[in-house]
């Protein structure tokens, strides 16, 4: 009864809340948290795929969440002192305040 | 067919990560959301013990929760205002258009999800994820994304680490 | 045969030295005097030496059988264009080979004269630079095979004229003369070059032999006589009568003689060589030349209309200048009118058809009018430059070898007998004349003009060099470079006469064919015309002694024929009022004819001309306005829009991640609907 299905919904639903977040948040923080809450539910995609799917001994899902786990670490890293470089320039956190790359 | 308490695990476990996730969304207050955060990391890992990812799981936990959510908590509390005001008050018009989209990502997803016929194909036995077979696997087929993953690692290290040191010109 | 390759190289030569000469001498500085006389006196010596080779090769080559005579062409092609082509030639014949030679030494010995009697003129060299133009021209339209360079040497040479007829530019006089002078030639030259264009046409050739296919050349001939053209002329009559216009104008018949006594406002050596020896003889030479042409008929028992024109001007030419010299006081003008009776003796001898009595008589005129004419200018250049006769008078002291040099001239001229060459030329003319099937009026006049000949010469004798000196400089003689000239111009016209009498005949079987033979007494074969052109010439030499030599003459008083018959005198002395009657007519009719060109030029042409360009001036003004207004603006405005919808646009990219985001997220929806469902 719990099906990939399911588990597809759940991570779907995951995904959009972090859309959601990096849509509308005022803060660069909170930005970044949207991020890693779709990159949480596309690794929780991959593990489903992987169990439900057709060739669960390849391991092929689980390594690259292994993969993903890694790269969203350095990225979340970097990201975040990119948040307090721009803190110490501009003294805030909003994103809409970083638009000098503007037409 | 799950069994009762895989039933319930996952019942528990799905509405704790949602929960959070709301809570870290729509939470005004940013260490609340930061909190909120490292409790959907601890579901996710929860669901992937469900879904037999049991090193998957315990690296989720030590990785995401041990060091990204502790990373935004730090972040969060060194650049929060003096003053205690954490953010401005949402306004709820300037929020429909993210929602909208939003909502229409999970709408077409949903609607993918159900029609397809090929996710309801027969469940195969679950494979163990042994570490041995795991660490077999990294070093012999996986051999340059991990090669990758360690520059990648090692890249975003000195780069964190120079961001972070001057600061005033970005040197 | 001899070989001949070498006659056309001579030929080529001989007109081309004195080119040479003229071109060397018309890029060279003016100051160089030397250069310009001794190259000019040099390429005329080589040329004639040139000349006397070829001369001895036609006599040497004698005529051939059946009277034929001595005659080379040498044709070349110039130009072609399409199927036809315009083809140039050299002659060589018995009829230009002495022509040459006289030309040649001619001009030779008038160049040497010319160095003394222009040697104060500041303008030397270019002197010598036109004489050296001018002979090119006559000894290159001598050598022509073809009417084309014919004509071409024809217009060098009156353009020589002009240029030395007004030498003296600043003179208004001589720039009227050679104005005068082009212009009359100008209009005889039109009836040539129509002539010349009509036989073009009509033959297809310009040659004059082309091995049977030349205009002079019988097929040729009995085809322009067979075709008829207007008022039922022969066209070889018509266009005969054209080229005569041509001739009647360079050879100052009557009536376009008018410019050869203003042509007198030149240098006498210019007078001597162009007007007296050469020049003028030109139009007698293309008649001689094109005579096949003019004797043509289209009944070989009449006497062609061509001739009998030619006859008939010729004769009334020689009476009526004759009787226009005999009340000239300027002692050119005297010789000029001279020249213009004796060239009608020569179209009369041709249109009688004695072309080797007219080519005889001009050759002798050319040596001792030639004399005359130097001898004149070393009389003017002895009394400083005195024309007037009734201002000279015993000159025969002052200046005893022009004198006799002179003396000799004017008994040749007036036909002294059987020592002079102009007796013996006179005698074949008169004796053609008295036997012409159509008419006896052309001897009468010939007779009535030998006798005026030597009234006139007798006067002009008497006023200039017997009596006492009545003018007011004191005259010298000239010298040596300008003597020795005369002198031997005047052995010339002694010699001459030998080549010519009926005992040898030997000039008539040069010129026509035929075998020569020496018989002295064939001398007195017509011995009564003889006696009557004696009996002429002596009473013509006693009336004028009898009027002017009896008394001494006065300065201001009236001339002795004047006191006699003074109207006739007064109309005589005028010329006949001819040059009043053209100005009344033709050179009025110009006059007004320029105005209506100018009204024209001005008013209608300059406005058409000027309404054109407003029109281009309003189309550029509309297509500036339209440039400006439509084309800028509409850019402008083109590229204003273009700039605020970019500016627009590019207000799209805030620099806000979010909305970034925010388009990408429902890009990714709209695509997963399309690639869902649709």
């Amino acid at each position: 009864m719990i099906g990939l299905p399911l588990f597809l919904i759940l991570s779907t639903m995951l995904f959009s809340l972090g859309l959601f977040a990096v849509l509308t948040r005022r803060s660069a923080i909170l930005l970044l948290i949207g991020v890693e809450l779709m990159l949480a539910a596309a690794n929780l995609n991959f593990i489903a795929f992987w169990r439900f799917g057709p060739n669960p001994a390849a391991m092929t899902g689980a390594l690259f969440v292994l993969f993903s786990i890694a790269v969203a670490a350095a990225e979340a890293a970097v990201g975040l002192s990119l948040i307090l470089v721009i803190y110490r320039h501009l003294r805030s956190t909003n994103p809409k305040e970083v638009n000098s790359l503007h037409g | 067919m799950n069994s009762l308490f895989e039933i319930i695990a996952f019942l528990l476990i799905g509405s704790l990560t949602l929960g959070a996730a709301v809570a870290a969304v729509g939470l005004r207050d940013t260490v609340h959301c930061g909190l909120s955060l490292a409790v959907v990391f601890v579901g996710v890992a929860g669901l992937y013990l469900l879904l037999d990812a049991e090193f998957i799981g315990f690296i989720q936990l030590l990785v995401y929760v041990g060091a990204v959510a502790v990373l935004v908590m730090f972040v969060i509390l060194i650049t929060r205002p003096e003053d205690g005001v954490i953010q401005q008050p949402d306004r709820r018009r300037q929020k429909l258009p993210g929602a909208l989209i939003a909502a229409g990502i999970f709408l077409v997803t949903y609607g993918a999800i159900m029609q397809s016929p090929s996710l309801r194909r027969d469940v195969p036995e679950p494979a163990a994820l042994s570490i041995r077979a795991v660490g077999e696997a990294l070093v012999s087929g996986h051999l340059l994304p991990l090669m990758a993953i360690g520059v990648l690692l090692t890249t975003a290290l000195i780069g964190a680490a120079l961001f972070a040191m001057e600061g005033e010109d970005g040197k | 045969m001899a070989d001949s390759s070498w006659i056309p190289y001579l030929l080529c030569l001989i007109p081309l030295l004195p080119l040479a000469a003229a071109g060397v001498t018309a890029l060279s500085n003016p100051s160089h005097r030397r250069l310009a006389s001794g190259l000019t006196i040099g390429s005329l010596s080589i040329a004639f030496i040139l000349a006397l080779v070829l001369f001895i090769q036609v006599v040497g080559a004698g005529s051939g059988e059946g009277g034929e005579v001595f005659r080379r062409s040498f044709n070349f092609t110039w130009f072609e264009f399409g199927a036809s082509s315009l083809r140039l030639g050299l002659l060589l014949d018995p009829l230009n080979a002495g022509m040459l030679v006289m030309v040649s030494f001619v001009g030779l010995l008038i160049c040497i004269f010319s160095v003394g009697y222009m040697q104060e003129d500041a303008n030397f060299a270019r002197f010598f630079g036109f004489l050296a133009l001018f002979s090119f021209a006559m000894l290159g339209l001598l050598v022509a095979n073809s009417l084309l360079l014919l004509f071409i040497c024809w217009e060098l040479v009156g353009l020589a004229s002009y240029l030395l007829i007004g030498f003296w530019y600043q003179k208004p006089a001589a720039v009227a003369a050679s104005r005068k002078a082009f212009i009359t030639t100008r209009i005889g030259d039109l009836g040539l070059f129509l002539g010349m264009i009509w036989l073009y046409s009509e033959s297809g050739t310009l040659l004059f032999y082309d091995g049977g296919a030349g205009l002079l050349e019988a097929s040729t001939l009995a085809h322009l006589t067979t075709t008829l053209t207007v008022g039922g002329m022969a066209l070889s009559t018509a266009t005969a009568l054209l080229l005569f216009c041509g001739a009647a104008g360079k050879s100052g018949q009557f009536p376009l003689h008018v410019w050869l006594p203003d042509a007198m406002e030149g240098p006498t050596p210019v007078s001597a060589l162009i007007h007296a020896a050469t020049m003028v003889a030109a139009g007698v030479f293309l008649v001689a030349r094109a005579f096949p042409l003019f004797a043509a008929s289209t009944d070989p028992e009449v006497i062609s209309t061509a001739l009998q024109v030619v006859t008939w001007v010729g004769a009334v030419t020689a009476v009526f200048a004759a009787c226009i010299a005999v009340a000239q006081t300027d002692i050119k003008r005297i010789l000029a009118f001279s020249t213009i009776s004796q060239l009608g003796y020569m179209m009369l001898a041709l249109g009688l058809g004695g072309i080797s009595a007219g080519m005889f008589h001009l050759i002798a005129h050319a040596f001792f009018k030639a004399l005359l004419f130097l001898g004149a200018g070393s009389v003017i250049h002895g009394c400083h430059e005195v024309q007037d006769i009734r201002q000279m008078g015993g000159l025969r002291r002052k200046m005893p070898l022009t004198f006799a040099v002179y003396a000799v001239g004017m008994m040749a001229l007036s036909g002294f007998p059987f020592l002079f060459s102009g007796f013996w030329s006179k005698e074949e003319i008169l004796h053609l004349a008295q036997v012409w099937p159509v008419s006896s009026l052309p001897f009468y006049l010939a007779l009535f003009g030998a006798f005026l000949t030597a009234f006139y010469m007798t006067r002009q004798m008497i006023y200039v060099f017997f009596g006492n000196y009545r003018g007011s400089h004191s005259p010298h003689e000239s010298p040596r470079v300008m003597t020795v000239p005369l002198m031997l111009l005047a052995s010339g016209a002694v010699l001459l006469s030998l080549i010519a009498t009926p005992a040898w005949a030997w000039f008539h079987h040069f010129i026509q064919g035929g075998p020569t033979h020496f018989e002295l007494a064939a001398i007195f074969e017509g011995w009564g015309l003889m006696l009557l052109s004696i009996v002429l010439v002596g009473s013509g030499v006693g009336i004028g002694w009898w009027l002017y030599g009896r008394r001494a003459l006065t300065v201001v008083g009236a001339d002795a024929l004047e006191q006699k018959v003074p109207r006739l005198y007064q109309a005589l002395a005028q010329r006949l009022y001819i040059d009043e009657f053209y100005e009344a007519t033709v050179i009025r009719l110009q006059r007004l004819l320029a105005q209506v060109a100018e009204v024209l030029e001005r008013r209608v042409w300059a406005g058409a001309v000027t309404l054109v360009a407003a029109v281009c001036r309003g189309v550029s003004c509309l297509s500036r306005s339209i440039d400006r207004n439509f084309f800028n603006r509409g850019f402008d405005q083109g590229c204003t829009s273009l700039r605020g919808s970019g500016g627009r646009v590019a207000r799209w990219q805030n620099g806000d991640i979010q909305t970034y985001l925010g388009w990408v997220g429902s890009g990714v929806v709209l695509l997963l609907i399309f690639f869902a469902w649709l």
